[in-house]
């Protein structure tokens, strides 16, 4: 077993909801510090948006975000070298388009994002019957592949891509890109398809804005992925303090779950 | 045993012509994907199906369209030139034939409604022409650039029924439509189809469209046989994803023709590209040393394309078909040209074919070849940016 999957069960185990915001690398010049303030704020996992020019799969917020990150010259590489000054021992996960590993070399990308502490990866125009390559690049590396689970995948496919899941499943709310919502969509029912084909770690997705949203999920999954309402709030200028707040306010949430 | 190589076959079980291909799409889109490629390999071997395929491009569609022989351009360059001509079918460009078949096959799937991207407005146009006669909704995402350069297809659109978004994320034009029009999908896919333009996209897509424009080889080929012409020693048209290129070659894959794919010099995947994966296929595309995709530069809305065809990219590797870009000036000429020698005015994308013609005759392109060039669109939308242009230049 990967170790992310290891401590992601283990803090299941330990009964508190895991809470994965959101962050795009390389947003802002400090943009570490957002990282390490949501760390403070009680953040379990971090994710890490790598970007990419067309980001097929994400909404005008982290669209915006993306934009602004790449003119200030972010690569995977600067992503990595970045994090690896991070000192926290709260598990890591990229979240990129396949293009920009693809274009770095498979392995290559499997062991920078590795010597960079990452030990997931999201890469959510991968699909399953494309992903062998990739899966057999991350074997070594211990880099856990993460795949999405949409609302419109069928059980059988479910049980498929459960079969070779690692670290958390990704439950997609929606049938949305990334965004800000104000329902839970068809969260339940995801989770429980997922949940009858395997015992991993399931985390919910898209459209997650509201702690109360997060603390509703929570009643039956193991764990919340914050994305454009926290970084909707780092474009419009928000401090790292700032940050830590809302990310406070998502763990009473889920603490009282 | 000897293998015989049959050039512009299906592709493997995952979508790949040879490593170009397959399937890269948000798992919320793959179960659409799956049904589309089965809606359409059953579809495509039912009779009852191709019959009214046919009988659509027939009635509605204008075709078959001509094969007429440039005299006077013939004459002046030393060859005997042909025109396939789609700027005669409906609409004005060959779009008309994949959104004829993607419309059917939509209502086959029981969808009500169909969503495209478009460039230079003409697939817009075309699948709102072919929503309006089987009354489904239409949405056509348009990049913001793009709705400027084309207002007046920006209104024909209107005209059919359809709503045009304009979008202004990214480079505001082909790829970021295409960016645009796949998020929606996801949110709409239960009744909406995504009436893809072009020979790109995830399997089955690539296939798909090819399949859907075929027809224009398989009537150009029969049609030079008619002529006494028979196979000729080149066919030439332009590539923007590819899909008229596509639809020509497949008439003459397994000839002895020289096949040709004329790209703009500022969205040349083939010239400028490498392998990478972008709106759900692996194929050549224009990307930065970190993948990132930049932005194709043409004078024409249509070839502003930072990608090709995968099946294009597998037909480049295997140099089964050859592919060269043309520069915006040339093309202008080239436009100009074929209007004062022959009474055509051909879009800017065909213009491209006609100015490699015109510059590679007694260089790649031999004195006495026949050269069989698809027309691919007329030049009407054209009209007022060629104007703007040379006015400005004069
Ligand atoms: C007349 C015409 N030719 C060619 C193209 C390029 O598309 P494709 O390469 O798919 O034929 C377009 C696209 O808008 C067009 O309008």
């Amino acid at each position: 077993m990967k170790s992310l999957e290891t401590q992601l069960r283990t803090l299941r185990a330990s009964g508190r909801k895991a809470l994965v915001p959101y962050f795009v690398a390389g947003l802002t010049p400090d943009w570490l510090h957002y990282v390490d303030a949501a760390i403070h704020g009680g953040a379990d996992v971090i994710e890490i948006g790598i970007p990419f020019s067309d980001p097929m799969m994400d909404g005008v917020v982290i669209q915006e975000a993306a934009m602004r990150s790449l003119a200030r010259g972010t690569t995977l590489d600067s992503a990595c070298s970045d994090l690896r000054s991070l000192t926290s021992s709260v598990p890591l996960v990229a979240m990129t388009y396949y293009n920009i590993i693809h274009h770095y070399g498979l392995l290559k990308a499997a062991g920078a994002l590795r010597a960079a502490h990452v030990t997931g990866a999201i890469i959510p125009d991968l699909t399953l019957e494309e992903s062998g390559e990739w899966v057999h690049c991350c074997a070594s590396d211990d880099v856990a592949n993460i795949f999405l689970t949409a609302p419109s995948t069928d059980e059988d496919r479910v049980a498929k891509i459960a079969n070779v899941c690692e670290g958390f499943s990704y439950a997609s709310a929606r049938m949305a890109v990334t965004g800000k919502s104000t329902d839970e969509g068809d969260a339940h029912r995801v989770v429980d398809t997922i949940r009858a084909a395997t015992d991993i770690p399931i985390y919910v997705g898209i459209g997650i804005t509201t702690p109360g949203q997060a603390q509703e999920v929570s009643s039956y999954a193991d764990g919340v992925i914050v994305g454009s309402a926290l970084v909707q709030q780092i474009l419009s200028g928000a401090t790292p303090q700032d940050i830590e707040a809302t990310i406070r306010s998502f763990r009473q949430a889920l603490d009282q779950s | 045993m000897t293998r015989v190589d049959t050039f512009m076959s299906a592709p493997d079980d995952r979508g790949r012509f040879g490593e170009f291909g397959g399937r890269f799409v948000a798992e919320a889109l793959m179960p659409a994907c799956l049904e589309l490629e089965t809606a359409f390999i059953e579809a495509w071997s039912d009779p009852v199906f191709l019959d009214e395929y046919h009988t659509v491009l027939r009635e509605f569609g204008g075709r078959p369209t001509p094969v007429t022989p440039l005299r006077r351009l013939s004459a002046l360059l030393g060859i005997e030139l042909y025109a396939k001509r789609e700027d005669l079918a409906h609409t004005g460009s060959h779009k008309i034939n994949n959104v004829v078949g993607q419309t059917l096959l939509t209502k086959r799937m029981g969808k009500t409604r169909v969503i495209a991207e478009t460039g230079a407005g003409q697939h817009g146009v075309a699948t709102a022409t072919a929503a309006a006669r089987l009354g489904l909704d239409c949405t056509v995402y348009m990049g913001e650039v793009d709705t400027k350069r084309q207002e007046l297809n920006v209104f024909r659109m209107e005209l059919l029924g359809a709503t045009v978004v304009p979008v202004s994320s990214g480079s505001r034009t082909l790829k970021d439509a295409v960016n645009e029009a796949m998020r929606e999908w996801v949110t709409c896919v239960k009744d909406t189809h995504y009436c893809l333009g072009s020979v790109m996209g995830p399997h089955p897509f690539p296939w798909m469209v090819r399949e859907m424009q075929s027809i224009v080889g398989h009537e150009a080929s029969q049609q030079l046989v008619d002529l006494n012409v028979g196979t000729p020693d080149a066919v030439v048209a332009c590539v923007g994803g590819g899909s008229n290129a596509a639809g020509i070659f497949a008439g003459f894959a397994n000839s002895t023709a020289r096949l040709i794919g004329i790209e703009a010099a500022g969205g040349s995947a083939v010239g400028l590209g490498s392998p990478g994966v972008l709106h759900g296929m692996r194929s050549l595309l224009i990307q930065d040393e970190f993948g990132q995709i930049e932005e194709a530069h043409s004078i024409s809305a249509g070839l502003d394309y930072p990608g090709i065809g995968p099946e294009h990219a597998h037909l480049a590797a295997t140099g089964r078909a050859e592919y060269y870009p043309i520069g915006d000036e040339d093309v202008l000429s080239a436009l100009q040209l074929l209007s004062e020698m022959e009474g055509i005015i051909p879009a800017l994308e065909t213009a491209h074919a006609v100015a490699w013609i015109v510059q590679e005759v007694g260089k790649s392109i031999p004195r006495g070849s026949s050269v069989l060039l698809n027309l691919s669109g007329r030049g009407d939308k054209d009209v007022a940016q060629v104007r703007s242009i040379l006015r400005a230049g004069a």
